[in-house]
């Protein structure tokens, strides 16, 4: 009887309520950007907003892959060993095969061990936490197998060319962070627009429901693991070819920074709940940051804190948030 | 002797049980006003009622006065002092005990772990599992329940773990027991225990607030009621004065009738659409069972006797060690869930928080959830053709109280039922298995769940529904089958009685 007077008026008020809080992170990196375009000459050039880009297509690949897992509950923390084995992979084979034949390699070596990550999580029933720590740890093993602990690098004349991702392409971005932006774009229209992505928000939210509805669970993490194994190729690709070469330990302790900058973009670790631009926007924090300590000079040790105290401010207002959404 | 001091200080707290009022009592969220200027007060020993439809304030006026939520205005006194209660602790000490719509227990601990739970620090670090023991011993007793202190309490159905919220309240010494539809959850017989133990709680002094959304039930237990419409305060009148007729009118705002629907014959060439063989699972032995085209069987029994494992396995949930399921002949492969999906069976699971709802999603998307594909293209959403499919199912359940787009966590429980309920009707199922299906909902959404039942049945639904609520089961099915510790043991055409179905399934 009664049913629009009840709902008409909560539109409004749940809307406005809802966007103070999405977007307050979005202030938060304006804010900063706003700071730093103040108080230095050099923020607001094109030239810096390349070198921006170009720093967070890492952990931009990372933390986009992050997003997937942790809103389908798992955490991947096997990501950056997975980066290793594959980089290290795509040099070896492009020392054979040429620099495209290596990288389309690198590619389906990560895609491959993020399938066989998740198959062991899965099959294994073990905390994501636990399974993925130790999967990391026999990929990293793995990793000096292979190269014998040393730093692989393609033949000299490939250099050039496996230098590809640090070209300027788009708008004179890097490819890399056009790679980056195109992959968080492709993995966001996923999870706001597909089947697949619903999925991966039912089995974050409620396993049981999900089953119970249908969904094979085991699969939407697998996939979900396969799909982080493959960001992680893609960033070992930007990593390798920056540098040239590729070694077994190789970005160390970034799947940490990623999994902090999906956080501070504010996806609940609970699961069920986030989106991709929040983990930009995350990314893009933590960049901006590690950017301004530059440009002001400061000491960087001191970044540290700075980081540290925001994925705390972050994750208490998801709490705060979360608990008052409930009340 | 401690326990002998402990006792003393139960008996005293509850000689105490303070009088409550509460004035001008507001909650908001958002701009969705949810209770407006409620003012009531209970005597103290009162049984107190607390009705009105789905989506009306209830449980949120219960969750402020145990301090889950905080209200925005208002205010309470107790015995005529003024308290502020901001947190569930804060009104613990002040001996009111909440005991919610959705439970709150922990499930990885025992039952005598959870009864206690929170009082351990009352006796310093050390546990002493004895004393426990005693005293939930007593417990029991008091109520008359029957439960194991050791069983872990996630195993228990969810009849027993409402028991074991009891107990602690009771073990916390609670003077006032707030209890959210405390009956939907419980079997004729449990419900009766449950009655009777309100009634002598209230004997000894403690003031009981209960919802419920079953009249009779109400008015024979009560002192007094109070009816909230829209978050509004409508009455606080003496329930002596009352018939179901008169509730409802004061709950809905106008004159209403709800008549049990005609369930129509099932005609006698109907073929047999689904058919169970010998299906065992851990939970449950030997099942045969046979369910034609059009017609609804019922499952009655105890919670706990396997009724709800029966549907699980059948829905291929729960992993079965022999026997085999047939929807129209085919064969449905054991334990696929997606099969059983495939071959037109749909589940709608007896509990909505863990097994039915996606709670931080949005209600839309938990409607869509089990139906994903048949809205698609290329494997993405197609947003348009979902909001018009989900709308129109809402309306046919009569869903309120949010918009699709918000979480399910935010629509009151009687709603949430209705969106479980939407979620298998988006595409009509050919075999519908249905656990509890009114659970928490208001009459008049009762009402209409069942003429959805017996009109998807008329259209050739075949149905299986298992409920607590013997009169939904009688009322609803053309064949009632008993279960009894996980096995069918008697069964039913729809002309048995009420008492022949209790006897079959209540004694051993
Ligand atoms: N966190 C929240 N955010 C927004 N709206 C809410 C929230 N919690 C409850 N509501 C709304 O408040 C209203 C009252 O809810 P409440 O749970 O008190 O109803 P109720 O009377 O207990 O109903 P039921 O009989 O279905 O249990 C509902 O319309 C519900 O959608
Ligand atoms: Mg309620």
């Amino acid at each position: 009887m009664t049913t629009t007077t009840v709902a008409v008026p909560s539109t409004a008020g749940k809307k406005f309520n809802l966007n103070l809080k999405d977007f307050g992170i979005v202030f938060g990196l304006a804010a900063i950007m706003l700071f730093l375009a103040l108080n230095t000459g050099t923020f607001l050039t094109g030239r810096n907003f390349i070198n921006l880009f170009d720093q967070a297509a890492v952990v931009g690949l990372l933390a986009a892959a992050a997003t997937l897992c942790i809103i389908s509950g798992v955490f991947d923390l096997s990501s950056t060993a997975t980066l290793a084995v594959s980089s290290i992979s795509g040099v070896m084979l492009t020392q054979h095969f040429g620099v495209a034949a290596g990288f389309f390699g690198a590619l389906l070596v990560g895609a491959l061990l993020g399938t066989v990550t998740g198959l062991i999580v899965v099959s294994t029933k073990v905390n994501s936490f636990i399974g993925t720590l130790a999967v990391s740890i026999i990929y990293r093993g793995l990793a000096i197998v292979i190269t014998g602990g040393a730093i692989v690098a393609p033949l000299p004349e490939q250099l050039a060319s496996f230098q590809t991702w640090t070209w300027p392409s788009l708008f004179g971005l890097t490819a890399g962070s056009v790679l980056m932006l195109a992959m968080t774009i492709v993995l966001g229209i996923v999870l706001w627009r597909t089947t697949f992505g619903r999925r991966i928000y039912a089995v974050g939210g409620n396993q049981e429901a999900a089953r119970l509805s249908g969904i094979r669970t085991g699969s939407i993490h697998v996939a979900v693991f396969a799909i982080s194994g493959l960001c992680s190729a893609m960033a070992g690709m930007i990593l390798a070819s920056r540098a040239g070469s590729a070694q077994p330990a190789m970005a160390i302790g970034i799947e940490l920074t990623a999994i902090a900058a999906v956080v501070i973009g504010g996806t609940s670790i609970l699961g069920g709940q986030g989106a991709m631009w929040r983990a930009f926007v995350g990314v893009m924090i933590l960049t901006v940051i590690s950017n301004g300590f530059n440009l002001l000079h400061w000491d960087t040790t001191y970044q540290q804190v700075v980081t540290g105290v925001l994925i705390l401010v972050a994750v208490a207002a998801d709490g705060l948030f979360f608990r008052k959404s409930t009340r | 002797m401690a326990i002998q001091q402990l006792e003393k200080h139960e008996h005293a707290s509850r000689r105490t049980a303070p009088e409550i009022t509460v004035s001008g009592i507001g909650k908001r969220y958002g701009a969705t006003t949810v209770l407006k200027d409620v003012t009531l007060s209970v005597a103290p020993g009162e049984i107190h009622g607390i009705m009105g439809e789905n989506g009306a304030g209830k449980s949120t006026l219960l969750k402020i006065l145990g301090g889950a939520i905080m209200a925005d205005t208002g205010t309470m006194e107790l015995d005529g002092h003024p308290v502020r209660i901001t947190t569930p602790r804060d009104a613990i000490s002040h001996g009111i005990s909440l005991i919610s719509q959705e439970l709150a227990l922990i499930p990885n601990l025992s039952v005598l772990e959870n009864v206690f739970l929170g009082r351990w620090s009352n006796r310093g670090s050390l546990l002493s599992p004895n004393r426990d023991s005693e005293h939930f011993a007593r417990l029991l007793e008091d109520t008359g329940f029957e439960l194991d202190p050791r069983a872990t309490v996630g195993n228990l159905p969810i009849g027993q773990q409402q028991q074991v919220e009891i107990l602690k309240a009771l073990a916390r010494g609670a003077k006032v027991l707030c209890m959210d539809e405390p009956t939907a959850v419980l079997n004729e017989a449990e419900k009766e225990k449950l009655l009777h133990v309100i009634k002598r709680l209230a004997r000894t002094g403690t003031t009981v607030l209960i919802v419920s959304h079953y009249l009779e039930e109400v008015l024979g237990l009560v002192d007094r009621v109070t009816i909230l419409r829209d978050g509004q305060h409508i009455i606080t009148e003496d329930a002596a004065g009352h018939t179901p007729e008169s509730l409802v009118r004061l709950m809905v705002g106008r004159e209403v009738d709800f008549l049990v629907p005609d369930v129509p014959q099932v005609s006698s060439e109907a073929g047999t659409v689904v058919r169970v063989a010998e299906l065992t699972s851990a939970k449950v032995k030997d099942i045969s069972l046979e369910v034609r085209r059009g017609e609804i069987l019922g499952i009655a029994g105890l919670v706990g006797s396997g009724r709800s494992e029966t549907l699980l396995a059948i829905f291929g949930a729960d992993r079965t060690t022999g026997g085999h399921v047939e929807i129209n002949g085919r064969r449905i492969r054991p334990g696929s869930i997606r099969d059983a999906i495939k071959a037109g069976i749909a589940l709608i699971p007896e509990s909505r928080k863990e097994q039915g709802l996606v709670m931080s999603r949005p209600v839309a998307e938990n409607i869509a959830l089990s139906t994903l594909p048949a809205r698609s293209w290329a494997g993405f959403v197609r947003a348009q053709r979902e909001r018009t499919a989900v709308k129109d199912v809402s309306k046919s359940v009569d869903l309120r109280g949010a918009r699709p787009g918000q979480p399910v966590a935010n629509l009151s429980g009687g709603n949430q039922q209705k969106a479980l309920f939407a979620k298998w009707l988006l595409n009509p199922p050919a075999v519908l298995l249905v656990d509890e299906p009114t659970r928490g909902v208001d009459i008049a959404a009762k009402a209409r769940i069942h003429s959805i039942i017996v009109e998807l049945a008329a259209k050739g639904t075949a149905v299986i529904v298992v409920s607590s609520e013997l009169e939904e089961v009688l009322g609803l099915s053309h064949r009632i089958h008993v279960m009894r510790h996980g096995r069918i043991v008697a069964e039913f055409d729809r002309n048995a009685s009420r008492d022949e179905v209790m006897t079959s399934a209540f004694l051993k």
